[in-house]
């Protein structure tokens, strides 16, 4: 606002420009001595003349001497008020720049005023805030102390818990140990008291049997009516050592056919899978030998390869000779062949990977051919093409029916069709309908509302006009020395008061005012105003793509009226889409009956 | 599917003669022997007292009826009615009495296992082996019925005897590395014996026929062991089961683990499960009814009981064990899941069937012949499973049957139904059974 008034005054005041800008230099070193004699001699001067004017017709020449004398002591030494030589008048020129010189000072003086205040106030809000944190971290600090202390404490007593708890593991432990030593002294104790009962029991036994054999029991007997033949009709033999010698000769014999038996399993067995090994070495020999030529071709890196198929035959005739020899001496042979053999086909394995992972680049055709053959190919790539086609006719002959159904087609198959759509369907329809009825009810009512808060809004601004065009006046009037004179004592308060509303003004947000309708939404009178209709507004969002409605619900509520306003000042395409929605649920609704 | 009428018996003493053409079951204290196929009174004899024990000779020429609480065994003759024999153990008692594989000689366990009595019915002869073992199983016979091992006792410590049983030779002697000794069973071609160690410490140990020791097998230590053992068939596999729940199968070139079998409560839904669910009475013709099993093969919850561990021989782990005749197939049963019987393929080494009663299973058993299974749980049905299904089948006799226990004919057509004092045949329908 100051700045306002400055420029409008330069405009005024175009040629005093060099001057003041030249007083402005000279005055800075006596700055602060000035401005306080000012003061002082002002005051002293309003002590003694009261509301007398300062000068009257008689005194003019000591006024305009005083005035000289002060502006020297001012500074302001260069210019001098005379008076016209008929000495009935002031010469004007000097005079006024003396004023504005003077006016000049008192500006800068305020401003410098206003400066300190400020600074004053923001110093002292910082010392406030300082004050606040200190106490605050005080009361922190105070806190953790007592925190600590009170983690001491507990930590203290858990110390105390390890420690008893340390002493019952020990004695835990000792108890352990000695439960064992007793479980295993009672142990020893039990097995030597069973061994003596065992030893016991026998003796007794022994006894026993001593008694019932020198007893001669009488009631021991057999009575068979006459003595059957042996079941293999053969009589008693004595036992003598020949027999002996023969059970242990049957019974070696029995174990010698046992192990025979297990021998010849064995060996059916082991001809078994000979014979299966010897077909896998068959079947790898016909995997790999077709490769052969090709290996050599292709890949020259492969010597040890090439060597393994040159060595191939001969190596298929041995392990055939392996088979028939004894395993000794085969084994070896055979393991190293089969390992060869193994070894080349994980070769031949890990190429065919490489391959297969080659011809999935497109580039890389031709190598591919080797993998799959061409004709296997190219029966594949027929055998889709022919599905695609046939899906493609499926889905052509889909949408064939389909619009057949949608189409307006003659009144029976309507009628029928009709039948077909479930009440349910026809429900939900009608909702979906009634619903976007409402929407778009909603839609016109904010319109509504908004225009109005619009044209409210103009006449705002205008009202707003007319109070900043009385104010400036205002303020322009106080500028001048006739208000200074009436109302010195108040001006410094108004000014103080004027900076303040200033700053405010500052710390809330400018509306930038490009359009009229734009600022009407920002400012929140007229955002409360449109409270009711953005409850409705959301409602109708669903229109507009979720992406925005999920960044609106995101930010803060002050962002989303910014939102809503930039949405709303584009309601021509907003009710463009609202629009096409609204054909294509018609289209719905309709395209069913 | 048919079924005979009931006949009577006690204690469940009913047995089939070896060569599949008798019957011979024991009525309070007599023995009747029936014709299997025309079931009519073949002979009749009458004991001395209640017979405890009966036991076919191998040749089917005699029986055998122990009366423990007198200490006597009587043996009958099946050719010549009028011959009979009569062994008395006197004052010493008699707690186990047996055939020997030849069917000539009676061997007589007596009281505090002092020692074993071997009775000649041929020449009168008696002959006493001393210190054998009291144990689960402290003796048995090859299968070809040519040696017989008897675990021993002397010195604290454990001994095989391995005799011929021809003329009773003692052909090895060897001392076992176990700390007490609880059975030993021989494969079936005889030529190994497995020995398992007491409850306490899990320990098999094999033993070639010559005494050599072959291998040991221990799956952990310091916590019950072995509950029992069994051979297939073929002796290839060995499987052990124990008080972890786990059936272990030895192969028999390595004798190491091959396979192992856990018996969890949450079955996966990969598996096949029956079971049996409680309906109202359902109609029952004389036709197989498979209306009262529903397969279900969803993620499955068994019923487990819960062991007091206070109390001897818990009741958990695995204590039934059984391969079926072509040694494919094995049937288990966990003592905590006692409605539950496991089948087990031998071939796929994993689960094949799950077979969930509604009562706790008394007793299972193979066909001789084919994979068949049969299986009681003391209710008025008989279960049969295949790897073909499952099926149940009610018993259609008059009054209340329950099957407590079954056997299988040796031909594998028919099947003995035993209930409390009352048995009944069941004839399987030979023209459509299933092949295996």
């Amino acid at each position: 606002m100051g700045d306002q008034c400055g420029m409008t005054m330069t405009e005024h005041t175009l040629d005093a420009k060099e001057i003041s800008s030249i007083s402005g230099i000279t005055m800075s070193p006596s700055r602060q001595y000035g401005q306080t004699t000012l003061h002082s001699s002002l005051s002293l001067h309003k002590s003694y003349s009261g509301f007398s004017p300062f000068c009257s017709e008689h005194s003019v020449t000591q006024c305009i001497s005083y005035i000289n004398q002060e502006a020297c002591s001012l500074g302001l030494g260069t210019v001098c008020i005379d008076l016209c030589l008929g000495g009935e008048g002031l010469k004007a020129v000097p005079v006024l720049n003396l004023l504005y010189e003077l006016l000049q000072i008192n500006r800068r003086h305020q401003k410098a005023a206003e400066e300190l205040e400020t600074q004053q106030m923001k110093n002292s809000s910082d010392m406030e805030h300082l004050q606040h944190s200190h106490s605050r971290l005080k009361d922190q600090l105070e806190h953790t102390r007592r925190e600590n202390s009170g983690l001491h404490e507990g930590e203290r007593q858990l110390q105390l818990k390890i420690k008893t708890l340390q002493r019952c593991l020990k004695s835990e432990k000792e108890e352990v140990q000695k439960l064992q030593s007793i479980i295993s002294s009672r142990a020893s104790q039990y097995n030597h008291d069973a061994k003596r009962k065992e030893r016991e029991c026998a003796k007794l036994k022994e006894r026993l049997n001593q008694l019932l054999v020198e007893k001669r029991d009488k009631k021991l007997a057999i009575e068979v009516s006459n003595p059957v033949g042996r079941s293999d009709g053969k009589r008693g033999l004595w036992k003598t050592g020949k027999m002996e010698a023969r059970h242990e000769g049957e019974m070696y014999k029995a174990l010698l056919n046992d192990y025979e038996a297990r021998q010849r399993a064995l060996m059916v067995e082991n001809t078994e899978l000979k014979k299966v090994l010897q077909q896998m070495k068959r079947d790898m020999v016909s995997i790999l030998s077709p490769k052969k030529p090709q290996a050599r071709g292709e890949a020259s890196d492969d010597s040890l390869e090439q060597v393994c198929s040159d060595g191939e035959e001969e190596m298929c005739e041995a392990s055939r000779e392996c088979v028939e020899q004894s395993c000794e001496q085969a084994r070896e042979k055979l393991t190293n062949s089969i390992r060869q053999q193994w070894r080349r086909l994980k070769c031949h394995m890990e190429r065919l990977d490489s391959q297969a992972s080659l011809v999935s680049a497109p580039d890389r055709e031709g190598e591919g051919e080797e993998l799959i053959s061409r004709q296997v190919h190219e029966e594949e790539v027929l055998r889709m093409r022919l599905e695609l086609q046939q899906c493609r006719d499926f889905i052509q002959t889909q949408q064939q029916l389909w619009q057949q159904l949608s189409s307006p087609c003659d009144d029976e198959t309507a009628a029928l069709l009709s039948g077909c759509y479930t009440l349910e369907e026809k429900e939900r329809l009608k909702e979906e309908w009634r619903l976007f009825q409402e929407q778009k009810r909603n839609f016109e009512k904010e319109r509504k509302s908004f225009t109005e808060a619009a044209i409210r809004l103009g006449h705002e601004k205008k009202a707003f006009e007319d109070d900043r065009a009385t104010w400036l006046k205002n303020q322009f009037l106080t500028m001048t020395p006739f208000v200074d004179r009436k109302r010195p004592a108040t001006l410094e308060s108004h000014s103080t008061a004027s900076s303040g509303a200033e700053a405010k003004m500052i710390s809330t947000p400018v509306p930038p005012a490009k359009s009229v309708s734009y600022s009407a939404f920002t400012t929140p009178k007229t955002g409360s105003a449109c409270v009711p209709s953005t409850v409705d507004l959301y409602r109708t969002l669903r229109l507009i793509p979720e992406s925005s409605l999920r960044s609106q619900g995101r930010r803060g509520s002050r962002q989303d009226f910014s939102s809503l306003s930039r949405d709303l000042t584009k309601p021509r395409l907003h009710n463009g889409t609202a629009d096409c929605s609204l054909l294509s649920l018609l289209k719905d609704v309709e395209s069913p009956t | 599917m048919n079924f005979s009428e009931l006949f009577k018996q006690t204690n469940q003493l009913c047995r089939l003669s070896p060569d599949g053409k008798y019957l011979a079951t024991c009525v309070q204290y007599r023995l009747v022997v029936r014709d299997v196929n025309t079931l009519q009174i073949l002979h009749l004899y009458t004991c001395l007292d209640q017979v405890l024990h009966m036991e076919w000779s191998s040749d089917s020429l005699f029986i055998l009826c122990a009366m423990y609480k007198r200490g006597l065994v009587q043996v009958w003759s099946l050719e010549q009615p009028d011959w009979h024999c009569k062994i008395d153990e006197g004052s010493i008692g008699l707690v186990s009495s047996r055939w020997s594989p030849d069917g000539r000689h009676v061997l007589n366990t007596t009281e505090f296992h002092l020692r074993v009595t071997v009775w000649s019915l041929c020449n009168k002869s008696v002959s006493y082996i001393k210190y054998p073992k009291a144990c689960q199983k402290g003796m048995d016979f090859s299968a070809d019925g040519r040696y017989m091992a008897l675990a021993e006792r002397r010195e604290c410590k454990d001994y095989i005897s391995v005799f011929v049983c021809d003329d009773w030779h003692l052909l090895r002697h060897f001392e076992t590395e176990t700390q007490d000794l609880a059975g030993v069973e021989w494969s079936p071609n005889g030529c190994v014996l497995a020995v398992w160690d007491t409850c306490l410490e899990y320990k098999v140990l094999l033993y070639s026929l010559d005494g050599r020791l072959l291998s040991t097998y221990s799956a952990y230590e310091w916590s019950l062991g072995i509950k029992t053992i069994a051979w297939s068939p073929s002796s290839q596999f060995l499987a052990i089961s124990s008080y972890d729940e786990k059936v272990r199968i030895l192969n028999h070139i390595t004798w190491k683990k091959i396979a192992e079998f856990e018996h969890p409560a949450n079955i996966s839904s990969t598996k096949v499960v029956y079971r049996e669910v409680e309906k109202c009475p359902v109609v029952v013709s004389e036709d197989l009814s498979s209306s009262q099993i529903t397969v279900s093969s969803s993620l499955f919850n068994t019923q487990m009981l819960k062991p007091d561990p206070d109390r001897a021989n818990p009741k958990v782990g695995v204590s039934l064990l059984a391969f079926s005749a072509n040694s494919r197939y094995l049937a288990t049963k966990n003592d905590n899941m006692p409605n539950n019987v496991w089948v087990w393929d031998m071939q796929k080494g994993g689960l094949q069937a799950v077979l969930e009663q509604t009562g706790p299973v008394r007793c299972f058993a193979w066909d001789p012949r084919r994979p068949r299974l049969a299986l009681c749980t003391g209710n008025t049905k008989l279960y049969l499973w295949s790897p073909a299904g499952c099926v149940s089948v009610k018993v259609p006799v008059e009054g209340c049957f329950q099957v407590l226990s079954l056997l299988w004919h040796c031909s594998g057509d028919s099947l003995i139904l035993l209930g409390k004092e009352q048995l009944c045949l069941c004839y399987m329908e030979t023209e459509d059974a299933p092949k295996p």
